[in-house]
């Protein structure tokens, strides 16, 4: 579903990513690591189409990047949930509004969306959060709304980069629980992160395969987290 | 223009909350309200302009041109016989519909104003005045005064056309002036909504980098402002108008008094026209935004 072959990316500066090849498979749950500043947001925006590679090809769901307009991306990322370190969200609406705000500008609002919107906000425990407005959210409440927006278009794949970023041990287990639970339902998930703890707990719970970004490349890691 | 044509379906029958994902900006959208008042307000006062000056050029054109007088000046004792002398020529004049001389009372009348009604004119040495309508041909106005010249020595033609001219050409100017202003004042308002357009998309550029997050296509995210921008070019337009025309309304009638004067208030079928400005100004503020909004996204990840 996402594919990159020999992608390369260079800021102005010089090389960040170079020659990677890389297929995710449908149903599988990675992670990706790495120091910072090796390149994990620059991989997961180019898998989400917001960078185009230097070289190579970039390859969602059976099309090229390279060739999509900027719309098609957009069309594209209605089957990709995205959640950002910082989770940013439109201040102005509420929680409900923000989470349902993908079915929105697809236009997908319909009575079954919004039961669907319901159970979501329950299952992210923010139900009782439901009128309040981004600003007022602590971390672990941002990020669990920012997850149930990444995935209330049943999206098949999800891609989160550093989700357990500014929130404390006991919520990254709860967010990675979540994060589980949506690949036992069949999703593949991409999660980038420097929290080599949180990927042993996730170990034991998921067979999860680790691709480390060391010198520009991306490499398989071994089992010996 | 397809393109065009989707847009505006779009914002006709699109997402009504469309705009709502964009946050409200009082104090920018209250300026683009009020300049779009403005703007209309100054359009309507235009247009009152040019059509009263296309009024009055008409009115000139075509009254004048219609007629003309010729002043028998002789003796009075020769001035019977020269006026029916000039009558039997204008008689055989190609392109004269009719002609008549006006009777003395008639000539006390349009020397009223001047003299007072009670001056007696048999007194005064005052030229016989012959009125001459054409038809819509008109007349050989050199050869007639050849002719005149000829047998009725007295008798001076005056066809108008050396004053009537300037005057008319001046009404033309001025409403080709009035115009140019309601297409200036068309322009400021496409400049200004372009630059609130901008503003608004820059100072939004959080916002639209989550629309495009969560899968919104361009198209989408203009939509919120367009629908925006638009509707507040209308209803400032529209309130800019209403004023003006109410305003217009309340000016005093000059036409019944001043002869071919007219009054700047707008006349019959024409009081629909100022209702066109919100809607000219709704169109551009659409065009104007799109646009800028095509610009601009093009430019952000």
């Amino acid at each position: 579903m996402i594919e990159l072959n020999n992608v390369a990316y260079s800021y102005g500066g010089g090389a960040l990513l170079s020659d990677i090849s890389l297929q995710l498979a449908p149903g599988s749950f990675y992670f990706l690591t790495g120091p910072s500043g090796a390149g994990k947001t620059t991989l997961l925006k180019l898998c989400y189409g917001a960078l185009q590679p230097t070289s190579g090809e970039v390859t969602l769901f059976g099309d090229d990047v390279a060739g999509l307009a900027r719309d098609d991306i957009a069309v594209l990322r209605r089957r990709m949930g995205v959640v950002h370190q910082d989770c940013s969200f439109l201040d102005h609406l509420s929680v409900t509004e923000n989470i349902a705000l993908p079915l929105r500008v697809s236009g997908r609002q319909s009575k079954a969306a919004q039961e669907d919107l319901t159970e979501l906000m329950a299952w992210v425990g923010l139900t009782h959060r439901a009128e309040a407005l981004p600003p007022e959210l602590s971390g672990g409440e941002r990020q669990r709304a920012a997850l149930a927006r990444a995935v209330i278009m049943s999206p098949d794949v999800v891609l989160a980069d550093e989700p357990t970023g500014n929130v404390d041990w006991e919520m990254s287990q709860r967010l990675l629980r979540l994060l589980v639970e949506l690949n036992k339902m069949g999703k593949t998930v991409l999660i980038a992160t420097h929290d080599l703890s949180l990927i042993r707990a996730a170990k034991s719970q998921v067979q999860a395969r680790v691709l480390r970004i060391a010198n520009r490349q991306v490499q398989l890691a071994g089992a010996d987290l | 223009m397809k393109l065009v044509r989707a847009d505006v379906k779009r914002f006709v029958l699109g997402d009504r909350q469309a705009d709502r994902v964009v946050p409200r900006s009082g104090f920018t959208a209250q300026l683009t309200v009020f300049a779009a008042a403005a703007m209309a307000f100054l359009a309507v006062f235009a247009m009152a302009l040019s059509l009263a000056a296309g009024r009055l050029a008409t009115r000139w054109g075509d009254e004048l041109a219609q007629s003309s007088t010729i002043r028998i000046v002789a003796p009075l004792d020769q001035r019977a016989a020269q006026t029916e002398a000039a009558l039997g020529i204008l008689e055989t004049t190609a392109g004269v519909a009719f002609a008549r001389a006006l009777s003395a009372s008639e000539q006390q009348a349009l020397l009223a104003p001047w003299f007072g009604a009670e001056l007696d004119l048999q007194t005064l040495p005052v030229p016989q005045l012959i009125e001459v309508i054409e038809e819509d041909s008109g007349f050989d106005a050199a050869g007639l005064r050849l002719r005149l010249a000829a047998e009725v020595p007295g008798a001076i033609l005056d066809d108008h056309s050396r004053w009537r001219a300037p005057l008319v050409d001046a009404a033309n100017r001025l409403r080709l002036l009035g115009w140019l202003s309601a297409v200036l004042l068309g322009a400021s308002v496409a400049a200004m909504v372009t630059l609130a357009a901008h503003a608004a998309l820059a100072a939004n550029a959080q916002v639209i980098a989550v629309l495009r997050l969560v899968g919104a296509t361009d198209r989408y995210i203009a939509q919120a402002f367009i629908r925006r921008f638009t509707l507040r070019a209308f209803g400032g337009a529209l309130v800019g108008s209403v004023v003006a025309m109410a305003v217009v309304a309340f000016l005093p009638d000059a036409s019944d008094t001043a002869g071919f004067l007219t009054g700047l208030s707008f006349q019959g079928w024409h009081w629909f026209l100022p209702f066109l400005i919100p809607l000219l100004c709704a169109a551009v503020a659409f065009v104007a935004t799109r646009a800028a909004a095509g610009r601009t996204l093009k430019r952000l990840a």
